[in-house]
């Protein structure tokens, strides 16, 4: 699929890219919907409930009808909002939401776009999504959403920098920036997928990566118990869904983006498994990425803002620094 | 050019964590609060007016809707007034359910804000786990009396209907389920390094303050001052029951939430000991005049609600409905340190310590 990109650009290929966007946007909006409705049946099932189970067999079509009453609402924007600010920020968010699953490979074939600095390019573009937040917090001409916002920013730039750095372990290990490389180059047993030698990292990684999702215990900017919805308390209809819609389709990216650094991608277990499609192996890690995030979203209580900085600022990214200095002393000693 | 100012958020009346219709008007400077007014008055509905013209045993609905979270222990109150007053002999059963009720609404009553305080701090499932098992207390107290909320169960004299058959093994039953449950709350929560960093240290003040401010209930008991009224001025049968004060400490959101969970298994000791000890038989009525009218006087009882002192002033003129009738609100009483305690503290905070206080609003405003 990749080989494609270098070929000179024809109405027949632009075509064709316009089709393979089309089948991952579809793809990506099955995943929103249903990832909701088990979000929902998980985190019900946790508290001794039912969870959806009216519309549809067992509900399954809960989040169709959610979404289609969402794209029916009238749309409103408040008097005093800043109107050109408010109508883009919605689209601002999704557009990179979207755009860093481009570099994700699911197998060793199947992925859409090899580029050498993938990694660099999802966190580079996934930064983009907080302006929106912070564009739509001021915009509404709210003071919850504004201080909503503003904990986005304060938010993003103390995890992005664990984040980031987290992953420079895997980087040296692999030589590669590149995503596909990077899951290729895990071993076959599972003991040599870089979540075990990359213990640290990968701790960071998985803390900061919640905290980029602004999910609980990270959800500071949506804080319904202090500050009503946050950002989006002004916002309704369709362009609170596209809000709703980045967060998901970001579970989705970190649940992939995690999947290929650490967990051996398409890689099976055991080598004996190798009959079993790589794809199935990716679904399945995958799956448990997003099922995890749904699942501590049913346990913990919400960090305050001051201990998310001092988290951020005087724990993880010491940790994350210090796992980069391990890395290169063990790669020093041992691999050299 | 930049410039700063203070941004003046207005926190309610319509907001998710006060808990009603409350309102707090901050001045934030970044997230960090300068100065905070609260605003009461949205669910004011003029009981203690409203009493001045209703005879004794129609005002004891009106209760109900004061501190509609504790329904049970706003009727006694009244009704231990009336008869303190009036020199009324309650009959040995009639106190005994008047007790297991008071108690199970305790239980009921802290594990609505157990339950609504960990949804403040953000962790969702404890509400619900909270809610299922106050439902059989409040399915217990359906079978008694026919209503889910506002109960009206207390008269004059004693208790309007008999406990039926079976209840009170239902409330045996009760007492180990709850017991295990309050230590897997225990685990789930109160070990959790978020929620503690979240709660302690928060909103602590010293005993005498505590006591300048007239604070009761586990407000005061946190600073580790030995008030509880059930053991300080014994009413009903407390005194024939054995069961500890839980103290604190620190003062802090934390200590308070402890006592109320300790409080919660101190009730559960009070109920296996009252079960047993259960009259087979009796009247639950008294023996009553037919128009009550205490004599002419005053009196002011107090007993334990579960967010503090609630208390009743009658005036009485001899005449079948009171002249002046005045509740002493805990809820209301309690809340007049949050100005103090918020200045200083982050926006977040300001949830973490007004859920803390534990306010009915219906009781703040009467």
């Amino acid at each position: 699929m990749g080989s494609w990109l270098d070929e000179t650009l024809t109405w027949g290929n632009a075509l064709l890219f316009f089709l393979w966007g089309v089948i991952l946007l579809a793809i990506v909006l099955g995943f929103v919907t249903y990832a909701i409705f088990f979000e929902r049946k998980v985190i019900g099932w946790m508290q001794f409930r039912i969870g959806p189970n009216r519309v549809g067999p067992w509900g399954l079509l809960q989040s169709v009808a959610d979404i289609a009453k969402l794209l029916m609402k009238e749309d409103t924007i408040p008097r005093k909002a800043d109107r050109a600010l408010f109508i883009l920020a919605p689209a601002l968010a999704y557009v990179p939401a979207f755009a860093v699953l481009a570099v994700i490979p699911y197998t060793q074939k199947l992925y859409f776009a090899d580029i050498n600095v993938g990694l660099l390019y999802y966190v580079a573009l996934s930064g983009i999504s907080t302006i929106a937040i912070v564009l739509g917090g001021w915009s509404s001409n709210n003071k919850y959403a504004l201080l909503g916002g503003m904990r986005s920013a304060a938010q993003m730039i103390s995890y992005e920098v664990p984040l980031v750095i987290s992953v420079v372990g895997v980087i040296m290990m692999s030589g590669s920036l590149n995503l596909r490389t990077i899951a290729d180059q895990q071993g076959d047993w599972f003991w040599q997928w870089n979540f075990l030698p990359q213990i640290i990292g990968f701790v960071v990684f998985v803390i900061a990566a919640v905290s980029e999702l602004n999910r609980t215990p990270f959800d500071l900017p949506e804080a319904e118990s202090e500050l009503v919805a946050g950002y989006h308390v002004e916002y309704s209809g369709f362009r609170f869904a596209f809000f709703m819609l980045t967060e998901y389709v970001y579970v989705y990216a970190i649940a992939a983006l995690t999947t290929v650094l650490f967990l051996g991608g398409w890689h099976a277990p055991f080598p004996f498994l190798d009959w079993v499609p790589g794809i199935i192996w990716f679904l399945l890690k995958f799956s448990f990425i997003v099922f995890f995030l749904f699942w501590i979203r049913a346990t913990l209580p919400r960090i305050r803002i001051d201990q998310l900085m001092g988290l951020g600022w005087k724990v993880l990214l010491p940790v994350a620094i210090l796992n980069v200095f391990l890395t290169a002393v063990y790669l020093e000693l041992f691999v050299k | 050019m930049i410039r700063t100012e203070e941004l003046l958020l207005n926190v309610g009346p319509q907001h998710p964590s006060t808990h009603g219709v409350f309102r707090i008007i901050v001045k934030l400077d970044g997230e960090v609060i300068t100065e905070a007014t609260p605003v009461m008055g949205y669910l004011h509905r003029g009981t203690e007016k409203l009493a001045e013209d209703l005879n004794y045993t129609q005002i004891i609905p009106y209760t109900d809707r004061m501190d509609y979270v504790s329904a049970m222990t706003t009727n006694y109150v009244l009704c231990h007034g009336v008869e303190k007053m009036m020199g009324l002999e309650v009959p040995e059963r009639a106190e005994f359910m008047r007790l297991i009720v008071m108690e199970l609404q305790r239980i009921a009553s802290h594990l609505v804000w157990w339950g609504t305080y960990l949804l403040d701090i953000g962790a969702m499932s404890p509400f619900l786990f909270a809610f299922r098992d106050r439902e059989i207390i409040i399915n217990l107290f359906n079978e008694l009396c026919g209503a889910r909320l506002t109960y009206n169960y207390m008269r004059v004299g004693g208790v309007k209907w008999d406990a039926p058959v079976g209840w009170i093994d239902k409330v045996r039953e009760f007492i180990p389920y709850m017991e295990s449950k309050l230590d897997e709350y225990h685990r789930l929560v109160s070990g959790n390094e978020i929620f503690l960093a979240r709660i302690r240290g928060v909103g602590a003040y010293d005993a005498q303050t505590a006591i300048d401010y007239g604070l009761s209930g586990a407000n005061l008991r946190s600073t580790g001052v030995d008030w509880d009224l059930r053991k300080a001025k014994p009413y009903s049968i407390y005194n024939r029951f054995e069961f500890d004060v839980p103290l604190g400490k620190n003062g802090d959101c934390y200590d308070r939430y402890l006592i109320r969970l300790e409080e919660i298994r101190q009730s559960l000791r009070i109920l296996k000991q009252a079960v047993e000890q259960f009259p087979s038989s009796g009247d639950v009525m008294g023996k009553v005049p037919r128009v009550i009218r205490p004599p002419a006087g005053e009196l002011y009882v107090g007993i334990e609600s579960p967010r503090g002192e609630i208390g009743v002033h009658i005036v009485s003129k001899g005449k079948a409905e009171p002249y002046r009738l005045k509740f002493r609100r805990p809820s209301f009483v309690n809340l007049q340190i949050l100005p103090k305690l918020l200045v200083g503290e982050t926006m977040t905070n300001l949830i973490t310590i007004l859920g803390g206080i534990d306010i009915v609003v219906g009781e703040v405003d009467c």
